[in-house]
C-alpha cells in the first residue's frame, strides 16, 4: 500500500487477505507444464533432412530447367541498329527530331518451332520505372472514375495544363508511355499481332474506368511518349494499362502483343520497327523479344540452376556430416562433456 | 522546523489546511490527454517514433503511407493510455468510495454525520469498533476506562498484530460530553511520511484544568487506514487530512529498476541507431550523386534544374524514413507483455506456494524477472529469512547457574522448576523481568485463554516461557499490569517505558510494585548493551561465558538486569524524560541520552537463550545456488557467534579443515585497518587453495571500514565469495548493497523484517519473505515469497527462463526489423538510390505489428531445459549471469543472419522474378512472403520446445498471412488487388519460396547442428542428456567425484579473473566476451562471432593458466 498507493486502504486490505488465503489455481498452462515436443538436432534427423532436401531439389531443378529450356526466345536489340549510320554520333538529336524517319526494318530467323501464342515483349534496360519520383507520379482515383477527373494529387509536374485543367491520365508514368511499334511479316504476308487482352483483366475492370477518356494528354510543351486516342476510354487503352503496371527492376519486359499462330523453325520474319522512344539520353537499351511460355514462365534458367546447385550442396553436406560422424563419433548428452565434470588437466 | 498549530474544534481556523478529500488520481478528464501524452513522450524511443511519423507527413519524402507508422504508434499509445486511464478510473472509484464514506464529526458541539471528504483539520472525529480511520487523528477519548484502544495497522505497515494506542495524559478521564466541547491546540510538525514518529505537544484550554504541555507520540495517534478493533468507540482530533496524512505522504511511485538486460537492449538500440545514421548518410550521399549524374538524364523523371534549398536533404530524409523500421517499434510493447507474463508465472507457481502460511509468491515488480537470472550476489538477512523466526526458549543462566544444559530445554529442567517452586529470589526476579520488560499485549480470547500479541518473536518466547514457569502475564491495561504467579496476583504500575531502538539495543521499563511501592528499573538487551552497565564490582565473567556458550550453539541470547530506583532519583529523571519526550527537534536522540542517565549500575541477573530453527531446505538451497555461481553474504543484526553457528548449520560456510574464517575486528581505526589488510592478504594467498574462505566483520569495524577504507574493502569484497556481517544496522546493510552494486555486480537482497527494507529497496532485486515480522519487507520488495527455499526456484527456474526468453525475443525483434530494412536498402540500389520502398504501406505495418510479432510471443512458453535438469545442474545459470545469450557478439550473429537472409530473399526474388514478371506489386509480395517464411522457420529452429501454442502461433500466423493478403487482394481499390491470387496460382512462386527457405535456413541448420554436436555448450549437452534419455548416467555421482576438481577450477578462475571476477564454474566455456567486458567500445559488430570460438578460447585460457 505504502509504496504504490494504487487503491484505497480498504480494498487493499481486503485483497491482501484474499490473496493470503488463495492458492494459485493449478493448470498445466500456469505451471508452464504444457505438453511439449522437444525435437533434438540428432545426426539422424539433420542428415536425413539434408538428404531429403537434396532428393527433392534435384528433380524440381531438372524439371524447371527443362521447362525453361523448352521455351523458345528471340531477343533482338534494336536501339542502335535502328539509328541510321549518319546519325550514330548524335542519336539524341535523331530521336528528338520530329522530321526524321524513324522506321527501321530487320529480319530474323526462327530457330525452333514456336507454338502459339507467341508473346511479343519490348524490353527496356536502365529504365527506372521504380524511381521514387516516377513510381508515385500517378493518381489511381483519377484513372478509376470520371468523377475524380480533377484528382491530380501526386501527379506533378504532369498534373494540369498551364491553364489549370487536369490532364487525364495525369502523372509522369502515363506521360512517358512507350511508343515504339512493331509489325511483323513473313515473305508473303503480314503476321497478325493481337493486341487485345495484353493487360490484366482485373486492371481493365477495376483500375481503369470505362468512362474515363484521355483529356489534355500530351498537349503541353514537353512531349513525353505516346499519345492516346481521346475517343477510347482508359479501360481499353491496353498499352497504357500494361505500361502503368510499373516494373520493380530497371531491366524489364512488357507485353506488346501476341502472335496467334505457330512460327515454324527457320521461318524468316521481317520486323518493321517504329523507333520513337527516347532511351538514348540515358543510355538505355531497347529489345524486341518473341517468346513462348511454359508452366514456369518465360526463359529463365535461374530457378533450375539454383535448385540443382542447392540440391547437390545438401547431398554434399549430408555426406560430409555422415563422414564427420563416422570419423568423430560423439555420444549425445554425455555428462562428461560438461565442463564442471571435466578435469581441466586432462583435456 | 516548520510546524502547524491545530486548534481543536475551532471552526474559524478550518480552512488553513486542505480538506480530507483523498485523491490518488494522476489525471482529470481535462488534462488526461495532454498529460498522458507528455508522460509518454518523455521516453526517447517515443520521441524518435513521433519524429519519424511527423516526417512521414511530408509527402515528398515519405516512402510509404504515413499510416504505416502512425498506425502502430497510435495503437501503442492508445494501449498505454487506455491502461493508464483504466487504472486512474479505478483509483477514482476507490477514492470516491473513501471520500463519500459517512463519518461522525462534532460540529457546533453536536455530533453529525458527514462525508469523510468534508473533515477538516481540527475536527473531532468519532469512530466505532471496526471503523476505518478516515484521516490522521490524535486520540482524545476512548470507551476503555484505562484510556487505551486497539488498532490494526496492517494496511499501513503490514503488521497484523493489534497495537495499543493510549490517550494523552491530559485527556484521561474526560466524559463524552466534555469531549464535545473540548478546546485546545496541538502543535505538530508539518506533514511527513514517517509512520513511526509523531513528535508533538498538546495544550488544552480552560476549563480543562490540565493546562500542562502534554507530549504526544505516535502512540497517541490513530493513523489513516488503520482499523479500530476491540474498542467500543474512540474519538480524536484530525491533524492531517486528505493527501497530507502519513499514508498519503508516503505514497509515491518508487524509482523504476532497470534490468541488465534492459540496459543491454538500450545499448544495442543505440548501436543500431548509429548504424542507421551511417546508412542514411552513405545512401543519402550516394542518392544525391546518382541524382546529379544519372537521374537528370532520365527525362521521364523530369528532375527540375533548380531544386528548392532543401533539395540535398530530401534523399537522406527519405532513407531515414525507410530505415526507421530498423528499430522495432513493437519491441517495447512485446517486452512489456512478456515481462508481465513472466511475473504472472511467478504468481501462479504452485511449487512456490507455502502451504504452512498459505502464502503465494508474488511479483510486485513485473519488469525485472530477467535480472533474477543474472544474480551474482545474494545478501541475506538471518533471522526469519534463513531461520523460521519461531523462537522457543531453550536455556538460561541465572546468576551463574545453567539451566537446560542437559535436556536442551530449560522448561523441562527439574532444577529450574524446583527453584521456581522454592521461590529462589534471583529466579523470581529473572522471571519477573521476562514477564514485564516487554511490549507484549495479553488479549483474552473468547474461550478465556490468554493470547499474547507481540511484535518481537523473542519477547513472545520469553513471556510464554515465563508463563510455563508459572509466572503468567494476565493483563496490561494502560499503566497497570497484572501477573499471576503460582496463583498469587501481583500488581505493578508501569511508570515509563524506555523503548528499544536498534542503536540502543536494549529496552527497559520502570515499574512500581503496588505492594511495597518500590520503584524498579528492569532492563533486557544484547550482551554488549547490558553487561557494560553492570554496577562496579559485579562479576560479569559468568555471563560472558554463558553468552559465549549459548552463541556457540546458535542460540539467541539476551541479558537481563535490574536496579531499584530511589524516589528522588526517579522523580528528577522522570522530569527530564518528560521534557525529552515533548521536544519536537531531535527527540529520538534526546530520549536516548536521557535513557542512558537511568540505565546504569544494573545488577545483571541472567542470560536467556532462545532457539530459532532453520527453515526447511535452507542448506540445500544455499548449496545449489552457490553451485550456480552465486555468492552469499549474510547480514545480520545478531551476534557474531550466533551468526557463525547458523552459517555453519546452513552450509553457508564449511567447518575447519575445508573452510576458514577470517575475522576483521578491532576497536580503533588502526586496528581495523591492520586486520582488514591481513585478511585481504590471506585471502589473496590462499585463494589458490581449495578452501572455502569467508570473512567475518562486525558492525563496529564495518562502520569504520565503510567510512575510511572503502577501496580496500571493495577489493576484499570482490575476492570473497562468502561474508558474514554481524551486528549491522539497517543503513549498513543498505550501504553494503550499494558497495557491491558500485562494483557492477547484480545483487539480490532477501529479508523479512522492517530492518531489511532499505537493503531490499537498494538492491537490484529485493525479495521479501512474508514472515512473522509482518509484511513490511514483503511490501517493499520486488518479489515476495513464503520461504527462503523458494529462492532457488525463483532464480534457477523463473529467472533463468525469463532471461533466456527475453534474450531471444529482443534479438529476434531486431533481426526481423533489420531483415526487412536490409531488403529495402538493397532495393534502393535497383531503384536509382531514390528511396523507393519495395513494400507497400500495409505490408510494412502488418509485418512489424502482426506477422512477426505474434509467433515470437510464444517464447514465453519456451523451455530449453526442464526445471529438473536445471535444479540438478545449477551451474548452467552461468550462461545467464555472464550474459552469454544477449551481448554484442550474439547480437552480431543475429545481425549477420538478418543480412544474410535479406541477401537471400532479395537476390532470389530478383532473379526468379526478372524480365516480364518484374511487376512491382508481385515482386514485393514474393519478397515479403520470403521474409515471412524465413522468420517462421527462424522461430522454429530457435525454439526448444513446442507446445500447441507454438504450432498455432507459428503455422497459424503463416496461414493468417495468406488469409489476410488474399482478403486484401479481393478488394478492387487496394493496390494489392488480385496479386495474391495470381501469385498463389504460379508454380514459380512456390518454387521460389521453397528455394528462399532452404537457402536461408540450410546454413543456419548446418551450423547449428555442427555446434550442437561438435562444439556443444553445456546447455546443449544437458538438452541432449535429458531428451535422449541416456538412462545409464547420473550426473550427481560424477558431481561428487569431481567436486574437488571443481574447487580447483573455481579458485583458478577467481584468481585469473581478478577484474572480471564472476565466479566461473564453466571455466572451459569462459567467454572472452562476458557481460562485464562489454564497454562502449565493444560495438564492433563485424568482429568475428566470438561465441563460436568460445570453446577454443576457453581451452587456450586453461593452457595459459597451467603454464603460468
Amino acid at each position: 500500500m505504502i509504496p504504490t498507493g494504487d487503491s484505497t486502504p480498504e480494498t487493499d486490505g481486503a485483497t491482501e487477505r484474499r490473496k493470503k488465503s488463495k492458492k494459485p489455481n493449478y493448470s498445466r498452462f500456469t505451471q508452464q507444464e504444457l505438453p511439449a515436443c522437444k525435437p533434438l538436432l540428432t545426426p539422424t534427423i539433420v542428415i536425413s533432412t539434408f538428404i531429403l532436401i537434396g532428393v527433392l531439389f534435384i528433380p524440381i531443378g531438372l524439371a524447371s530447367l527443362s521447362a525453361s529450356g523448352n521455351v523458345v526466345e528471340i531477343v533482338y536489340r534494336y536501339d542502335i541498329d535502328c539509328i541510321p549510320q549518319q546519325s550514330q554520333d548524335d542519336k539524341l538529336a535523331f530521336i528528338q527530331s520530329s522530321v526524321t524517319n524513324k522506321t527501321c526494318t530487320t529480319t530474323f530467323n526462327v530457330p525452333k518451332n514456336m507454338k502459339a501464342p507467341v508473346h511479343i515483349y519490348y524490353e527496356l534496360d536502365n529504365f527506372y520505372q521504380n524511381h521514387r519520383r516516377y513510381v508515385k507520379s500517378r493518381n489511381d482515383k483519377q484513372l478509376r472514375s470520371k468523377a475524380y477527373e480533377l484528382e491530380t494529387t501526386n501527379c506533378a509536374p504532369e498534373a494540369t495544363t498551364p491553364d489549370g485543367s487536369p490532364i487525364v491520365p495525369c502523372g509522369l508514368i502515363a506521360w512517358s508511355l512507350f511508343n515504339d511499334t512493331y509489325s511483323f511479316a513473313t515473305q508473303s504476308k503480314v503476321i497478325e499481332v493481337n493486341k487485345k487482352n495484353i493487360a490484366w483483366q482485373s486492371d481493365k475492370d477495376h483500375k481503369f474506368g470505362s468512362d474515363v477518356y484521355p483529356k489534355n494528354f500530351q498537349q503541353g510543351g514537353l512531349i513525353g511518349g505516346a499519345k492516346l486516342n481521346e475517343s477510347i476510354p482508359l479501360s481499353e487503352q491496353e498499352d497504357l494499362i500494361v505500361w502503368m503496371r510499373t516494373a520493380a527492376l530497371p531491366q524489364f519486359r512488357k507485353l506488346y502483343g501476341r502472335i496467334e499462330r505457330d512460327l515454324a523453325a527457320n521461318e524468316q520474319i521481317s520486323v518493321t520497327i517504329e523507333n520513337n522512344y527516347n532511351t538514348y539520353s540515358f543510355e538505355g537499351e531497347k529489345r524486341l523479344v518473341l517468346s513462348t511460355t511454359s508452366w514456369i514462365g518465360g526463359k529463365n534458367g535461374f530457378l533450375g540452376v539454383a535448385y540443382l546447385t542447392i540440391g547437390s550442396l545438401c547431398i554434399f553436406l549430408a555426406v560430409a556430416f555422415i563422414v564427420l560422424y563416422l570419423l568423430k563419433p560423439r555420444t549425445l548428452g554425455d555428462p562428461s562433456y560438461l565442463s564442471w565434470n571435466r578435469n581441466p588437466d586432462g583435456h | 522546523m516548520m510546524k502547524r498549530f491545530v486548534y481543536i474544534n475551532d471552526d474559524s481556523s478550518q480552512n488553513l489546511y486542505c480538506d480530507n478529500r483523498i485523491s490518488n488520481r494522476k489525471y482529470t478528464i481535462l488534462n488526461f490527454l495532454p498529460k498522458n501524452l507528455w508522460e509518454q513522450f518523455r521516453r526517447f524511443m517515443n520521441q524518435y517514433f513521433l519524429l519519424i511519423a511527423c516526417l512521414q507527413l511530408w509527402s515528398l519524402i515519405t516512402p510509404v503511407n504515413p499510416a504505416s507508422t502512425w498506425g502502430p504508434l497510435i495503437i501503442i499509445f492508445a494501449v498505454s493510455a487506455t491502461k493508464e486511464a483504466w487504472d486512474d478510473y479505478n483509483r477514482y472509484l476507490s477514492d470516491k468510495q473513501a471520500n463519500e464514506k459517512e463519518v461522525w464529526v462534532v460540529k457546533d458541539g453536536i455530533r453529525k454525520h458527514i462525508k469523510a471528504q468534508d473533515i477538516h483539520v481540527g475536527n473531532i472525529v468519532w469512530l466505532r469498533e471496526n471503523d476505518e480511520v478516515p484521516c490522521d487523528l490524535v486520540l482524545i477519548g476512548t470507551s476503555e476506562p484505562q484510556g487505551i484502544c486497539y488498532v490494526e495497522t496492517a494496511a499501513l505497515d503490514g503488521e497484523t498484530d493489534l497495537k495499543t494506542r493510549v490517550l494523552p495524559s491530559s485527556c484521561i478521564g474526560l466524559t463524552p460530553e466534555q469531549l464535545h466541547k473540548i478546546k485546545g491546540v496541538i502543535e505538530c510538525p508539518n506533514p511527513d511520511k514517517d509512520i513511526r514518529r509523531f513528535d508533538s505537544n498538546m495544550r488544552l484550554f480552560p476549563p480543562f484544568i490540565d493546562n500542562d504541555l502534554c507530549p504526544l507520540t505516535i502512540d497517541n495517534t490513530l493513523l489513516q487506514s488503520c482499523y479500530l478493533r476491540n474498542t467500543e468507540w474512540a474519538c480524536g482530533v484530525a491533524v492531517y487530512t486528505g493527501n497530507e496524512t502519513k499514508l498519503g505522504m508516503s505514497r509515491g511511485v518508487p524509482e523504476p529498476k532497470l534490468t541488465a538486460v534492459d540496459a543491454m537492449i538500450d545499448k544495442l538500440t543505440g548501436a543500431i541507431f548509429l548504424f542507421q545514421i551511417v546508412v542514411v548518410i552513405v545512401l543519402g550521399f550516394a542518392g544525391n550523386i546518382w541524382k546529379d549524374t544519372e537521374a537528370r538524364k532520365q527525362w521521364y523523371a523530369q528532375y527540375p534544374e533548380d531544386g528548392p534549398w532543401y533539395e540535398l536533404l530530401v534523399i537522406p530524409l527519405r532513407f531515414e524514413l525507410l530505415c526507421s523500421i530498423m528499430i522495432p517499434i513493437s519491441l517495447k510493447v512485446s517486452l512489456d507483455l512478456v515481462k508481465s507474463i513472466y511475473a504472472k508465472f511467478i504468481d501462479w507457481d504452485e511449487e512456490m506456494y507455502d502451504h504452512e502460511t498459505m502464502t503465494a509468491p508474488h511479483a510486485a515488480n513485473t519488469a525485472i524477472s530477467e535480472d533474477l537470472g543474472q544474480v551474482e550476489y545474494i545478501l541475506t538477512d538471518k533471522t526469519g529469512t534463513l531461520t523460521e523466526n519461531k523462537m522457543s526458549f531453550r536455556r538460561c543462566c541465572i546468576n551463574g547457574t545453567f539451566y537446560g544444559n542437559e535436556s536442551g530445554d530449560a522448561l523441562k529442567d527439574v532444577e529450574l522448576l524446583n527453584a521456581v517452586i522454592n521461590n529462589v529470589p534471583d529466579v523470581i526476579r529473572f522471571l519477573t523481568i521476562m514477564t514485564i520488560c516487554n511490549t507484549v499485549v495479553p488479549v483474552r480470547s473468547m474461550s478465556g485463554n490468554i493470547l499474547y500479541k507481540a511484535q518481537s518473536q523473542d519477547e513472545d518466547a520469553l513471556v510464554n516461557a515465563a508463563a510455563r514457569l508459572h509466572m503468567v502475564l494476565i493483563s496490561k491495561n494502560g499503566n497497570s499490569l497484572e501477573i499471576n504467579f503460582n496463583g498469587k496476583l501481583i500488581h505493578y504500575e508501569i511508570l515509563d517505558t524506555l523503548e528499544f531502538t536498534s542503536e540502543r539495543k536494549r529496552m527497559s521499563v520502570v515499574v512500581k510494585d503496588s505492594e511495597d511501592g518500590k520503584i524498579l528499573l528492569l532492563s533486557k538487551g544484547a550482551d554488549e548493551a547490558i553487561l557494560p552497565l553492570s554496577y562496579a564490582g559485579q562479576q560479569i565473567r559468568p555471563f560472558v561465558d554463558a553468552v559465549d556458550q549459548y552463541a556457540q550453539l546458535g542460540l539467541r541470547t539476551l541479558c537481563l538486569g535490574w536496579r531499584e530506583l530511589k524516589d528522588d532519583e526517579y522523580k528528577d529523571w522522570s522530569q527530564a524524560f518528560k521534557e525529552a519526550r515533548s521536544t519536537l527537534v531531535n527527540r529520538e536522540w534526546k530520549l536516548d541520552e536521557v535513557c542512558q542517565r537511568l540505565e546504569h549500575d544494573l545488577e545483571v541477573i541472567g542470560v536467556t537463550a532462545v532457539e530459532d530453527q532453520l527453515q526447511d531446505g535452507v542448506p540445500e538451497t544455499i548449496e545449489t545456488l552457490r553451485k550456480a555461481g552465486i555468492n552469499f553474504w549474510m547480514l545480520t543484526g545478531d551476534k557474531q557467534k550466533t551468526a557463525i553457528q547458523i552459517a555453519l548449520l546452513c552450509n553457508f560456510i564449511s567447518s575447519e579443515p575445508r573452510g576458514q574464517l577470517l575475522f576483521i575486528n578491532g576497536k580503533t581505526e588502526d586496528e581495523v585497518l591492520r586486520s582488514l589488510e591481513r585478511v585481504l592478504l590471506t585471502m589473496k594467498i590462499t585463494s589458490s587453495e581449495p578452501k572455502d574462505l569467508a570473512f567475518v566483520v562486525d558492525g563496529w569495524a564495518l562502520e569504520i571500514i565503510l567510512k575510511q577504507y572503502r577501496s580496500v574493502f571493495t577489493e576484499l569484497a570482490i575476492l570473497s565469495r562468502t561474508a558474514i556481517c554481524c551486528r549491522v544496522t539497517p543503513s549498513q546493510k543498505a550501504q553494503l548493497v550499494e558497495l557491491l552494486k558500485s562494483c557492477d555486480y547484480r545483487t539480490l537482497a532477501i529479508g523479512d523484517g522492517g530492518n531489511d527494507v532499505r537493503m531490499i529497496q537498494n538492491a537490484d532485486i529485493g525479495v521479501g519473505i512474508s514472515g512473522r515480522e509482518g509484511l513490511q519487507a514483503a511490501r517493499a520488495a520486488d518479489y515476495s515469497i513464503g520461504k527462503f527455499r523458494f529462492l532457488k526456484r525463483l532464480i534457477l527456474v523463473h529467472g533463468r527462463y525469463s532471461y533466456n526468453r527475453t534474450a531471444f525475443l529482443s534479438q529476434y525483434s531486431f533481426y526481423k526489423s533489420l531483415l526487412i530494412c536490409f531488403i529495402q536498402i538493397f532495393f534502393s540500389f535497383f531503384s536509382g538510390v531514390s528511396g523507393t520502398s519495395l513494400f507497400n504501406s500495409i505490408s510494412l505495418m502488418a509485418y512489424n505489428v502482426f506477422y512477426t510479432s505474434v509467433p515470437v510471443l510464444t517464447v514465453v512458453l519456451d523451455k530449453d531445459l526442464t526445471e529438473k535438469t536445471v535444479m540438478q545442474n545449477p551451474q548452467i545459470l552461468f550462461y545467464c549471469q555472464a550474459g552469454r545469450l544477449l551481448n554484442p557478439s550474439t547480437f552480431a550473429g543475429w545481425f549477420g543472419r538478418s543480412l544474410y537472409h535479406a541477401l537471400v530473399v532479395f537476390l532470389i526474388t530478383v532473379h526468379a522474378y526478372a524480365d516480364e514478371k518484374s511487376e512491382m506489386e508481385q515482386l514485393s509480395m514474393v519478397a515479403l512472403s520470403g521474409c515471412i517464411w524465413l522468420q517462421a522457420f527462424v522461430v522454429t529452429i530457435e525454439m526448444n520446445s513446442f507446445t500447441i501454442f507454438h504450432h498455432l502461433a507459428i503455422w497459424g500466423n503463416l496461414l493468417c498471412f495468406y488469409g489476410l493478403n488474399l482478403m486484401i487482394s479481393a478488394i478492387p481499390s487496394a493496390g494489392l488487388y488480385t496479386i495474391m491470387f495470381r501469385l498463389c496460382r504460379q508454380p514459380s512462386y512456390w518454387i521460389t519460396l521453397f528455394l528462399i527457405t532452404v537457402v536461408g535456413m540450410g546454413p543456419v541448420l548446418a551450423l547449428k547442428y555442427f555446434r550442437y554436436t561438435y562444439r556443444s555448450s553445456a546447455i546443449n549437452i544437458l538438452q541432449q542428456a535429458e531428451r535422449s534419455r541416456v538412462a545409464t548416467f547420473s550426473i550427481r555421482d560424477l558431481d561428487s567425484q569431481l567436486k574437488s576438481i571443481e574447487k580447483d577450477v573455481g579458485s583458478l578462475a577467481s584468481r585469473n579473473k581478478f577484474k572480471s571476477s564472476v565466479y566461473e564454474p564453466l571455466i572451459t566455456d569462459s567467454p572472452t566476451a562476458t557481460r562485464r567486458a562489454v564497454g562502449p567500445s565493444a560495438f564492433d559488430f563485424l568482429q568475428p562471432a566470438q561465441s563460436r570460438d568460445d570453446q577454443n578460447a576457453g581451452l587456450l585460457e586453461i593452457v595459459c593458466m597451467l603454464t603460468e
